[in-house]
């Protein structure tokens, strides 16, 4: 009963949280919109009892990604008004009949075949031991490949924003300006 | 022997080759000299190739397999036996002297170079088109005597059309066209006749398919009689199709001496002749022929009496003698018509020269009554025009006179007055519009001064390039005892009844007489002034032979027009239909890529949601996909 | 009692709801967080997938999803970095280098 109410609670407010992100014209509102949305659908996987995985939402998510996302929209002018083309009766006819789409292509194998577990879950064993177990012994590989992307991803965010970091546009205005007048004056 | 054979045939296409390599630069004369020695190489050889040839020798060679599909064998076999050693020494001698005679003639034109080239193919394809052993080679050489003719006619292709009031062969190029498109008609009728020739004998090679004729059904020899005769009509300017002959005069004058004169309208003769085992089964096909030929004799000299323009009237001449060798040809007198091929051939290549030469002299002028008095500064051209006319007309003891006579003597003695008849005032017809012709030209008033020409005579060259042919136009009927015996060697002889060896000398005398009439008649009539009665230009009988008997004027109204409009609906239909549709499919692809060229605007958003739409059309066929199957 | 058909329309409404901010926004950066819209509701799908079958898969796809989507937003934000410097604007209309 109650995770039926927490079910529907939860799904008012992330669809809430995430219509709010797509639809405003502010910035800030749309990121913090966004990290709420994020930390509400790690209440799903508390309801889903994957414990482990709600937590790793709430860090990386709401933590690590909003704050890269909070770093970089400093870069950029946030406070003005963002333009956006009005939404057209084709993008929501789109995306309708993508999700319905979606929903009847999940749907349909479920109800025809009986779908087997390759890793069934183990009773009384806590959902983060379960995890580990399953992570790294079947998954490891991907998990060591997803370690060095992760890294590379690391290292090319670094040195693409990095990048003429010490010069700034305002400074290099200005010198094309000396130039332009030293021309000027020969 | 067999590389005698080659060197005959392939002489004048090197010769050719070597000048149309030229064809564009501006005139070189060796081009000329090359071509005419090497065409008088093709003529020796040739010379020494009948003499084999009267020795009994028979030359057969194959140069090369030219098609072997299944059944069907044609190889490129040449035969050099009586008739085509005749033909050839015939072709040759004239071609040469007619080549060295256009070295003086076309001196003074642009195409030069271009017109020896065409020249010396013409003689190449006649010669291939008289030597080859088989009826497909023959079509080959007939199809390019065929091209070379179209060729020459146009050689002046930058004329400009006029209309037939001024001239009535429009232009060269006009001309051209109607003899190509006229013996167009006639080689679909030839090539009817070569499929059913190969369908019921099963080869084209002559021996074979005339050993195999008799076996064949008669209604199919009939057929095949008809429509090989269709073709020579064509080629040999045989009425209804014999209207391109008088336009082919728009070509240069040593061409008309050469292609329609002496060598290539006598190619249907040629065809005729060579076909004889074919014409023997069917001798009502060969009387039908008689008929047509006589008709055509007497309607081209009826032409030929009127008409003011000197080359037409020769022309209409050669008309009239192919009438006459068709009459031999088709009465089964086979070599009497090779016979009168040949003669004819030296004596009107003659008078075409000679034409040729007081063309050059009056300055292209035509019109026989705008000469006179040209005996006084052209003596040597004169002579030569006058015993190609005497010849032409058939006095004793110039070489018509021999051929001819025995024409009508052939008709005489197959009892069908009426073609004699028809021959005899022909031959009355002849005499009188040949000094006609010369009498205007030659004697009587001084008519060209009042103009302004300046007649000269042409270069030494020219008219010794001319003597052998007046020679031959005054010997070459001696021969005629001799000719008979060997050309029977291949021919059918033709047999006189012995009522006709009485007659002979009776028939000859009447022929003569006709003959000698007609000659004294007009040098009466035009001498001194002119003719002291005017012939009446308004009456409707020199209308209608002015006017061609109007054929030209019918064929236009009645053939040309009609068939201009449905060219014409068709093409509409072509434009609607055909076109319309092609168009329409370039049409749709080029807008669909021209609307789908508004999807790569590089704009991402845009992207963006085209692969959305895709991923939802993809979705959408997922699923009904699932749950169809 | 919440079924999986239940969590499957979520995850499709917040799909679409994704779907809807890429397809509409202008802005280089707000159309990054739509496109982890559609990511977390991908990730909804699959624990919820995982809870109903009773099996771990669907969780380590999850995890995977999430590691891809955190070098996602590293890569993209420092191109974006890159492309702000370059033009001043994070117009989407702006990367019409394509255009042929």
């Amino acid at each position: 009963m109650y995770e039926t109410i927490a079910f529907y609670l939860f799904a008012f407010l992330t669809i809430a949280m995430f219509w709010i992100t797509v639809t405003t014209n502010n910035a800030l509102y749309a990121m913090s919109s966004l990290a709420a949305g994020m930390i509400f659908i790690s209440a799903f996987f508390f309801l889903l009892d994957a414990d482990f995985l709600g937590a790793v939402q709430i860090v990386v998510y709401s933590g690590a990604v909003m704050a890269i996302y909070a770093f970089g929209m400093m870069f950029f002018d946030t406070l003005n008004e963002v333009k956006e083309r009005n939404p057209k009766k084709v993008v929501f006819v789109l995306s309708g009949l993508i999700a319905l789409m979606l929903v009847v292509i999940f749907v349909s194998p479920i109800i025809s075949s009986k779908v087997q577990a390759l890793y069934p879950m183990v009773e009384g064993v806590s959902n983060p031991k379960e995890v580990g177990i399953v992570l790294f012994t079947k998954y490891l590989v991907p998990f060591e490949l997803a370690a060095v992307m992760l890294l590379v991803a690391m290292i090319a965010g670094i040195i693409l924003a990095g990048k003429k970091m010490e010069k700034s546009e305002t400074e290099t205005e200005q010198e094309e300006e000396v130039v332009f007048e030293k021309g000027v004056e020969q | 022997m067999e590389s005698l054979v080659y060197i005959a045939l392939f002489a004048p296409l090197l010769g050719s080759l070597i000048a149309a390599a030229f064809g564009t630069t501006p005139k070189t004369l060796f081009t000329g000299i090359v071509t005419s020695s090497l065409l008088a190489v093709s003529m020796f050889a040739s010379m020494i190739l009948l003499a084999m040839a009267v020795s009994g020798a028979y030359i057969h060679v194959e140069l090369m397999e030219w098609i072997g599909a299944g059944d069907l064998y044609i190889p490129f076999g040449f035969v050099v036996d009586e008739v085509s050693a005749t033909m050839m020494v015939v072709v040759t001698i004239v071609s040469t002297m007619v080549h060295i005679y256009s070295i003086g003639y076309m001196e003074h034109d642009i195409g030069f170079n271009r017109f020896f080239s065409y020249l010396s193919a013409f003689v190449f394809s006649m010669l291939v088109l008289v030597m080859s052993d088989n009826f497909a080679g023959l079509f080959i050489g007939w199809e390019g005597v065929g091209l070379c003719s179209w060729l020459l006619v146009g050689f002046w292709y930058h004329k400009k059309d006029v209309t037939r009031d001024v001239n009535p062969s429009i232009s060269p190029s006009w001309a051209a066209n109607e003899a190509f498109i006229m013996n167009r008609i006639a080689d679909l009728g030839m090539l009817i006749g070569l499929f059913l020739i190969y369908w019921f004998t099963g080869s084209l090679q002559y021996s074979e398919v005339f050993a195999a004729i008799g076996d064949v059904d008669m209604t199919i020899v009939y057929w095949i009689g008809i429509f090989l005769f269709i073709g020579a009509m064509g080629k040999s300017a045989q009425f209804p199709l014999h209207t391109w002959l008088a336009d082919a005069m728009e070509g240069p004058t040593p061409v008309s001496a050469l292609i329609h004169a002496a060598t290539m309208v006598t190619a249907g003769v040629y065809l005729v002749i060579r076909a004889n085992p074919i014409y023997d089964v069917v001798p009502d096909v060969g009387y039908f022929i008689a008929c047509l030929g006589a008709f055509v004799a007497m309607f081209a000299a009826t032409m030929a009496l009127v008409n003011r323009d000197m080359k037409r009237i020769i022309a209409y001449s050669t008309l009239s003698q192919l009438g006459y060798m068709f009459v031999a040809a088709g009465l089964g007198a086979y070599w009497i018509a090779l016979f009168h091929l040949a003669t004819h051939a030296f004596f009107k290549a003659l008078l075409f020269l000679g034409a040729g030469n007081v063309m050059h002299a009056m300055d292209d002028e035509l019109d026989i009554k705008k000469m006179g008095a040209l005996y006084r500064v052209m003596k040597p051209t004169a002579i030569f025009m006058i015993l190609a006319s005497v010849a032409l007309a058939g006095i004793y003891p110039f070489a018509g006179f021999f051929s001819k006579d025995k024409i009508l003597e052939v008709a005489f003695n197959e009892q069908t007055y009426i073609l004699w008849f028809v021959l005899w005032v022909t031959a009355g017809l002849t005499a009188f519009y040949s000094f006609r012709l010369i009498m205007y030209v030659f004697f009587g008033k001084d008519r060209h001064t009042e103009w302004g020409a300046h007649p000269h005579e042409m270069p030494n060259f020219v008219l010794w390039a001319m003597s052998p042919l007046a020679l031959l136009a005054v010997i070459a009927g001696w021969f005629e005892g001799w000719f008979h015996g060997y050309a029977t060697n291949l021919l059918p002889d033709y047999a006189f009844s012995d009522a006709t060896h009485h007659m002979v000398a009776m028939l000859i005398a009447v022929t003569t007489a006709v003959a000698l009439g007609g000659i004294i008649y007009a040098i009466v009539r035009y001498r001194g002034n002119g003719p002291k009665k005017p012939t009446n230009v308004n009456s409707p009988v020199y209308k209608l032979l002015i006017n061609q008997y109007y054929i030209p004027v019918i064929y236009e109204n009645v053939v040309t027009k009609p068939y201009a409009k449905l060219s014409s609906m068709a093409w509409s239909i072509d434009m609607k239909v055909v076109d319309a549709t092609v168009d329409f499919i370039a049409n749709s692809i080029y807008g669909a890529g021209s609307t789908a060229r508004g999807l790569q605007t590089g704009n991402l958003s845009k992207m963006l949601r085209l692969m959305a739409a895709g991923v939802a059309a993809l979705l959408v066929a997922a699923v009904v996909y699932g749950t169809l199957r | 009692m919440v079924t999986l058909n239940d969590y499957l329309i979520l995850s499709a409404i917040l799909f679409s709801i994704g779907l809807i901010g890429v397809l509409r926004r202008k802005n280089l950066l707000l159309l990054f967080f739509a496109t982890e819209i559609m990511l977390n509701a991908v990730n909804v799908a699959f624990a919820a997938i995982s809870k109903f079958y009773g099996d771990l898969s669907g969780q380590m796809f999850a995890f995977f999803i999430i590691a891809i989507a955190a070098s996602e937003v590293a890569v993209g934000l420092g191109l974006l970095i890159v492309w702000y410097k370059k033009k001043g604007t994070l117009d989407l209309d702006s990367l019409a280098t394509m255009k042929g």
